[in-house]
């Protein structure tokens, strides 16, 4: 029997959860969202979009595979999606203390305590879930004993600023040069890019990249609520006067659609999974895609000029919007993958076909 | 949208159940029927399974009980001219005989669509050379491998690809004809094998110790594609993944390696063409993320039946929906009812699968695991961490195990090394044995190749066990140990024997402890719902298990007395199939009509009760006495019925009696009473009816005096076996010395039953109904064999057609009598022997039997039916007396699988050894059997049969159908005896030499094996040891190289005056519903 410390989950409308800690031990507090994913824990923990969030597993074993080894490629690591995990804690049912992988260097346990981030176990993740589900994704604390601390609502400030770059980096060599905009960029997304003959400029969030000359414009995902972004916002305004293709995703997706003069919502208790069905709008394609968000676009509230490109098949929510007219587009759900279903990557290659054809002009 | 075209269609089913295809298809071709009668589609099935669900009324709109052959589908084409044709829901059964429509232009000549996947395509992925070269057009890997088509063409292959290597056969079920081989004499041996099932066979890299992954894969036709769910062998590559544990999702894959494979499985599905469902196959390199494609199969499958009881995702009802042109997208999913079907259901639990064998009831088989299938049913287990979901699945598994730990002697494995690296089916228990010794994980996953996370959750059980065992008192034990100990699977039975030492007599009443004081902790399961979204999304689903890894329900109890529970059947095994998830699905179905709500409890993934539409709710959980305890705790039904989910329900009456759960029907006492034997005997003896004589001994001294008494032959049933069948009769002192030494262990623990066995006696079944003592409903059916065969492996005639009026009367009366004895509310069937008109009683089961649904479809009166009604005491109409005068004749025929099981002797006894049955309707007697036997495999000789008759009674049962084949032309070949004994009668024959007289031509091996015969007539003569290996190779190699066999005189008569007085011609095409 291994010999654990136990720690409480309290949630805002007083629900508390007794789990065991298998991560680092200090009481934290944060959003509390769940995730349906089976597979990907090291791709998610990593993703910046997690930022402030507790995350609840409602698949029950984890740990399994271990944490992959930390090499890296293209000034990237390889097999994750960031520098650090960035969700506050982790809360699961059933903890492999073993692991068993190839890849794996390290447990998830000792992976958390590294990055100082709890875990906990032997939680009941269906009941929480369903609480999460009927109330809607609300805050909660880990509470360890002799450590009281107080919730914290992560929305209520910029996370984007947080997990943003400092400085312009660069990255490749290829014939297109493609400014992407870092609001909590997922490595995957300059994996992909990269992947299609193009230079990446990552530049800040708040970064005016309208001065850099490029051949197309990248809009990341990222954290919270789309409405704290402002600056970014405008930047993109001024970029939609040109032709210059543009895609975006997830937050991205938001801040074009704000951009255009849309508006975003949070949702209940957002998307975040592998199985979310989209339907390419007047089309019979349909698509499994990977989703992280809490917020979404209000489809009616988009100008005349733009239009829905994707719907989500379950709730009809918005799953990506673009412009009538010019080469525009974004998704709500993540094309990238990493973790999650890799059907939907020729999004990129529709970019890079944006791109090509606005250089010939 | 929808394909307007179709507005009526033929689906094909997959005839018999047999070791690679079992009762999967009778739920996916269910589900298929449902599908298309909700698109108001008209729907003509053809299967020859008299005991499925989808053979029974108001599934199809029509039923033909025929062989799923080109020929006879051709005939009912003619007859109802379909629109459309359903391939993909009957097995392998189903798409070779589309392949033969196809190939015959018989769909054309009709103009008979393909509903769903194209007939191409599934060519495509049967032969593996044109797989391979399709695939490789895509850049995904399959295994170097290369297509033979002579012994010369495999040893070259060999050489050029290197052993160790692996033999396929192309087109056959499930594996059969392959193997391993690790130098030119194996492969000489296989490919020779290999090649009597195909002409083509495939010579391959051998990928041993890779993971094994598959992929269920739906695709519609606008190209949308899912993949509902990936499972993971627990057992490495080598072992053929129905013989293997399966875990679903996968447990030791990363994100990258599990959409690498899905990303994979879209891309075969979208070039193949699949509209509807297929299964990818991969083998997944353990140190890298470097794959092959196994296999493809274009159709449902045992492992889509299995992910659609994994994920609650109804597969094979929407594959159909996508054949008739649907978008997945334009589906809802049919659990939450508000989503769509175009997803991926995400699981919050997890599901192990757990292979059946019953090995052990074949004599000579070979119990290694290998490449091809062996085992003849399955059972899942859900959980929420592995140790409990594999604990439950051993459990379930039914062979007497009681999880990973804490087994009895049983689990005792004599060579642990060995074991581990050939496996058995006693795998799972060597690993526990190993850790026993001492062995760490990794030197078990040096001799398994089984990923460590398996082994590691495995040793978690392990290690507990041990810590669990420092105690000899439930209350020394911390909380949070007995706690861990429930979330990892431990029953009450196991907590027993480990803290309280309970004994075997003891050990019933102990767990009831362990019981009281955990439920006094507050140590109980909560009930989750299985909803396809892992909770995503509100859905009202009513398909639950329980588990110890919560803290809350997902559901509300309503204590109105309005509720019954229904124990199902249990794992597929031999003696207990379909059958009885045809009786339990119907007791569901009459509690629902009778507007109560059915909770039904099964494990079984291939039945259709445990599919959810099917109840109001049901667990999928175990049936043992602790979960249906639990289950009854929460539920508080009105009452439990047991009598129609076969022998394990009916095991637990006096246990859950004791516990006062209301039992519908039957008494437990009383179910008690017919169970043991000598209270039942004593209750004859009473009655005044005969049984034969027995006795239960304790000595050997006392078996010789019983049986001085009695006479030879004798039936021995000893409680204890060390190896062999269980079961056996033996004629002479020499053979009862030798199976006393062999086979049985005797002592006052282990008693032997000897009974008197009567030769020639016709044996006779009654299946019935009776309510409060008095018989309502009965059906009389007689064995085509003489008793000595099983009746499980007889070919049994309803009504009975050679019976005479005096024996039918007394048979009635008997049952009158015991039924009233016995106060018997409910289904019973009871057998006799009758020799002239003497009837003796052999066996009285109060539930429901084998046969109850072939009677109750040929009389078209549904006994389970009318016995629920009896049962929940609700009105009934009695069936009237005409209703039992039939004008037309059910014959229903078992289906061996021994072509499967190596070296197996593929002979009758005592104990069970088919896998599965049909039955057929026919205008007499023969032509009835002419479809049934055809229809389990035997095909009809045109010019020569081999006859090696046995023993003089067998000779002179041949005798006249020797003369009748004769007359037609036949060459008759004819080993020694009875060829003379034919020349004597002046029936001239082909003198056949005995395997053993290898210099001398035609040896019947050689007539055999080049296939100068079409049929083997090979009646066994337990004598001397040259005539038992003689015979065993005649029959054997008849089974090897698929030739079909006759080992019963009686049947092998009957058959030849069939086929020598009808021709295939004459067989009458009517469908169910019009024999009137």
């Amino acid at each position: 029997m291994q010999n654990v410390q136990k720690a409480k989950l309290i949630l805002e409308d007083g629900t508390v959860f007794e789990g065991k800690s298998f991560g680092y031990e200090k009481s934290i507090a944060g959003e509390v969202v769940f995730y349906t994913a089976m597979t990907g824990y090291p791709e998610s923990l990593t993703d910046p979009s997690y930022t402030g969030q507790i995350l609840v597993s409602t698949y029950p074993m984890i740990g399994n595979y271990g944490v992959p080894n930390d090499v890296e490629e293209d000034g990237i690591f390889r097999y994750f999606e960031s520098d650090k995990i960035h969700v506050s804690a982790l809360i699961i049912s059933d903890y492999s203390f073993e692991y068993s992988h190839w890849n794996a260097m390290k447990s998830l346990g000792d992976w958390l305590k590294e990055n100082e981030v709890p875990g906990l176990f032997d939680i009941d993740t269906r009941a929480l879930t369903k609480i999460l589900r009927e109330k809607g994704s609300m805050l909660g604390k880990i509470v360890f004993e002799g450590n009281e601390i107080d919730f914290y609502d992560p929305n209520e400030e910029n996370l984007v600023s947080r997990v943003s770059v400092d400085d312009i980096q660069t990255y490749g060599n290829g014939d297109h040069k493609v400014v992407l905009v870092d609001c909590g960029v997922k490595n995957n997304i300059i994996r992909c890019l990269l992947r299609r003959n193009t230079t990446v400029i990552r530049v800040p969030w708040d970064y005016d990249f309208n001065t850099i000359e490029c051949d197309g414009i990248f809009l990341s995902n990222g954290p919270g609520d789309p409405a704290m972004v402002q600056e970014t916002v405008e930047n993109v305004g001024k970029a939609l006067d040109d032709v210059k293709p543009i895609m975006g995703i997830c937050l991205g997706n938001q801040l074009l659609g704000r951009a255009a003069g849309g508006d975003t919502y949070k949702l209940k208790y957002g998307h975040r999974s592998h199985n979310q069905p989209v339907l390419m709008t007047g089309t019979d394609k349909c698509y499994i895609t990977s989703q992280n968000h809490g917020y979404a676009i209000d489809d009616k509230t988009l100008p005349e000029d733009w239009e829905p490109l994707f719907v989500n098949v379950n709730d009809q929510t918005n799953e990506g919007i673009r412009h009538k007219t010019k080469p525009f587009f974004s998704t709500q759900f993540h094309p990238e993958a990493s973790s999650g279903p890799v059907d939907t990557e020729f999004l990129f290659d529709d970019f890079i076909t944006n791109i090509k054809k606005y250089k010939k002009q | 949208m929808l394909n307007k075209d179709i507005k009526k269609v033929i689906v094909l089913g997959s005839g018999a159940l047999k070791i690679g295809e079992a009762g999967e298809f009778d739920y996916s071709g269910s589900q298929a029927l449902k599908a298309l009668k909700e698109e108001g589609v008209e729907t003509v099935l053809i299967n020859p399974n008299i005991a499925t669900i989808q053979t029974s009324e108001n599934i199809a709109d029509k039923v033909y009980f025929l062989p799923v052959t080109a020929k006879f589908v051709e005939e009912v084409i003619k007859k109802e001219k379909p629109d459309g044709i359903l391939l993909a829901f009957g097995g392998q059964t189903a798409l070779n005989c589309g392949v033969d429509l196809y190939r015959g232009g018989i769909l054309e000549k009709y103009n008979v669509q393909v509903v769903g996947t194209p007939v191409q395509s599934i060519i495509n992925t049967e032969d593996r050379e044109i797989f391979a070269g399709i695939l490789g057009e895509i850049n995904v890997r399959t295994p170097r491998s290369i297509a033979c088509s002579s012994i010369e063409e495999a040893r070259a292959a060999a050489e050029k690809l290197g052993f160790p290597l692996i033999i396929r056969a192309a087109y056959t079920l499930g594996g059969m004809g392959s193997g391993f081989s690790s130098n030119m004499d194996e492969l000489n041996k296989l490919a020779d094998n290999a090649f009597s099932y195909s002409p083509q066979i495939l010579v391959e890299e051998s990928l041993k110790g890779w993971k094994e992954v598959e992929y269920e894969v739906v695709r519609d036709r606008f190209d949308n594609c899912i993949t509902v769910c990936n499972m993971e062998n627990f057992d490495p590559l080598g072992i053929h993944t129905g013989e293997s544990i399966v875990v679903a999702p996968s447990q030791t894959l990363s994100n990258a390696e599990y959409h690498k494979l899905r990303e994979l499985s879209i891309k075969i599905i979208r070039k193949i063409g699949v509209v509807g469902e297929c299964n990818v196959q991969f083998a997944l390199d353990p140190n890298s993320e470097d794959y092959r494609v196994i296999e493809v199969n274009a159709r449902l499958s045992r492992s889509s039946a299995l992910a659609s009881k994994a994920t609650g995702y109804p597969l094979a009802f929407v594959a159909a929906k996508l054949g008739l042109g649907y978008g997945l997208h334009q589906l809802k999913n049919a659990v939450t009812k508000v989503t769509t079907a175009a997803f991926e259901p995400a699981l919050d639990y997890v599901v192990v699968k757990i292979p059946r064998w019953d090995l052990t009831k074949f004599t000579g088989v070979s119990k290694n695991l290998g490449s091809s299938m062996k085992s003849v049913g399955e059972i899942m287990a859900i959980g929420r961490s592995f140790e409990e979901a594999i604990q439950k699945g051993i459990r379930m598994v039914g062979l007497g195990m009681h999880g990973f730990v804490a087994n009895s002697g049983q689990a005792k494995i004599d060579d642990v090394e060995e074991e581990l690296q050939q496996p058995t089916d006693r795998r799972i228990f060597a690993i526990a044995e190993a850790f026993h010794h001492g062995h760490s994980v990794d030197k078990v996953w040096e001799m398994t190749r089984i990923d460590k996370w398996f082994l590691q959750k495995l040793n978690n059980i392990y290690i507990l066990r041990n810590e669990l065992e420092k105690f000899n008192k439930l209350e020394d034990i911390p909380y949070e140990m007995l706690l861990l100990a429930k979330k990892q699977g431990y029953s009450d039975f196991q907590i027993a024997r480990l803290v309280l030492k309970s004994a075997d007599e003891k050990i019933n009443g102990d767990l009831i402890k362990v019981r009281e004081y955990r439920k006094k902790l507050g140590i109980v399961p909560y009930v989750k719902q299985i909803d396809t979204l892992a909770g995503e999304y509100p859905a009202q689903t009513n398909y639950l298990y329980m588990t110890y890894n919560g803290s809350e329900h997902d559901i509300d109890f309503q204590h109105d007395d309005q509720s019954v529970i229904v124990l199902g059947s249990g794992a597929y095994r031999i003696g207990s199939s379909v059958e009885f998830d045809w009786c339990s699905v119907n007791a569901v179905n009459t509690i629902r009509q009778e507007k109560y709500r059915a909770i039904m409890i099964n494990y079984n993934p291939e039945t259709v009760s445990t599919d959810y539409d099917t109840c109001d709710r049901l667990y999928f959980d175990e049936l043992t006495f602790e979960r249906v305890m639990d289950i009854v705790d929460l539920e508080q039904p009105k009452g439990t019925i047991l009598s129609t989910g076969g022998q394990i329900p009916n095991n637990l009456a006096m246990r859950l009696h004791r516990q006062h759960v209301p039992i519908l029907g039957t008494s437990a006492e009383k179910i008690d009473n017919a169970e043991d034997r000598n209270k039942f005997s004593a209750m004859l003896d009473r009655l005044g009816v005969d049984q034969p004589r027995w006795s239960q001994l304790t000595t050997i001294e006392d078996i010789y005096k019983f049986v001085d008494e009695v006479g030879f032959p004798v039936l021995i049933r000893p409680s204890y076996v060390l190896s062999g069948a269980a079961m056996n009769v033996v004629s002479n002192r020499d053979q009862l010395q030798h199976f006393l030494e062999l086979a049985a262990h005797v002592s006052k623990e282990h008693p032997v039953v000897v009974s008197e066995f009567i030769e020639n006696a016709k044996e006779i079944e009654i299946d019935a109904v009776a309510k409060n003592g008095e018989v309502v409903a009965y059906a009389i059916s007689e064995h085509v064999e003489f008793a000595g065969v099983h009746s499980g492996d007889a070919t049994i005639v309803f009504p009975p057609q050679k019976l005479y009026v005096e024996t039918i009367r007394r048979i009635k009366k008997i049952s009158r009598q015991v039924a009233q004895a016995l106060e018997i509310t409910g289904p019973f069937n009871m057998q006799f022997l009758a020799k002239d008109n003497d009837i003796k009683v052999i066996e009285c089961n109060l539930r429901a039997s084998r046969s109850f649904p072939f009677v109750s479809k040929v009389l078209k009166t549904n006994l389970i039916e009318i016995a629920t009604k009896a049962m929940l005491d609700v009105p009934f109409e009695k069936p009237d007396k005409s209703a039992f005068e039939l004008d037309y004749v059910g014959v229903k025929a078992p289906q061996f699988s021994f072509h499967r099981l190596l070296n197996a002797d593929p002979v009758l006894g005592v104990d069970m050894a088919s896998t599965g049955e049909v039955a057929c309707i026919g205008e007499n007697f023969y032509e009835a059997l002419l479809k049934s036997m055809l229809s389990v495999g035997y095909r009809i000789p045109k010019k020569s049969i081999l006859i090696s008759s046995g023993p003089t009674r067998g000779k002179v049962e041949m005798l006249n159908s020797a003369r009748m084949l004769k007359e037609r032309g036949f060459t008759i070949y004819a080993t020694g005896g009875t060829h003379k004994f034919f020349l004597d009668n002046g029936i001239q024959t082909e003198l056949a030499y005995w395997p053993d007289e290898e210099d001398q031509s035609p040896n019947t091996l050689e007539l055999i094996r080049d296939k100068k015969v079409e049929m083997v007539i090979n009646i066994p003569k337990n004598h001397t040891k040259r005539e038992l290996s003689n015979g065993y190779q005649i029959r054997r190699n008849a089974v090897d190289f698929n030739i079909p066999l006759l080992t019963n005189a009686r049947v092998a008569s009957a058959y030849i005056y069939a086929i020598t007085k009808m021709s295939e011609e004459d067989i009458i095409i009517k469908s169910w519903n019009e024999y009137k």
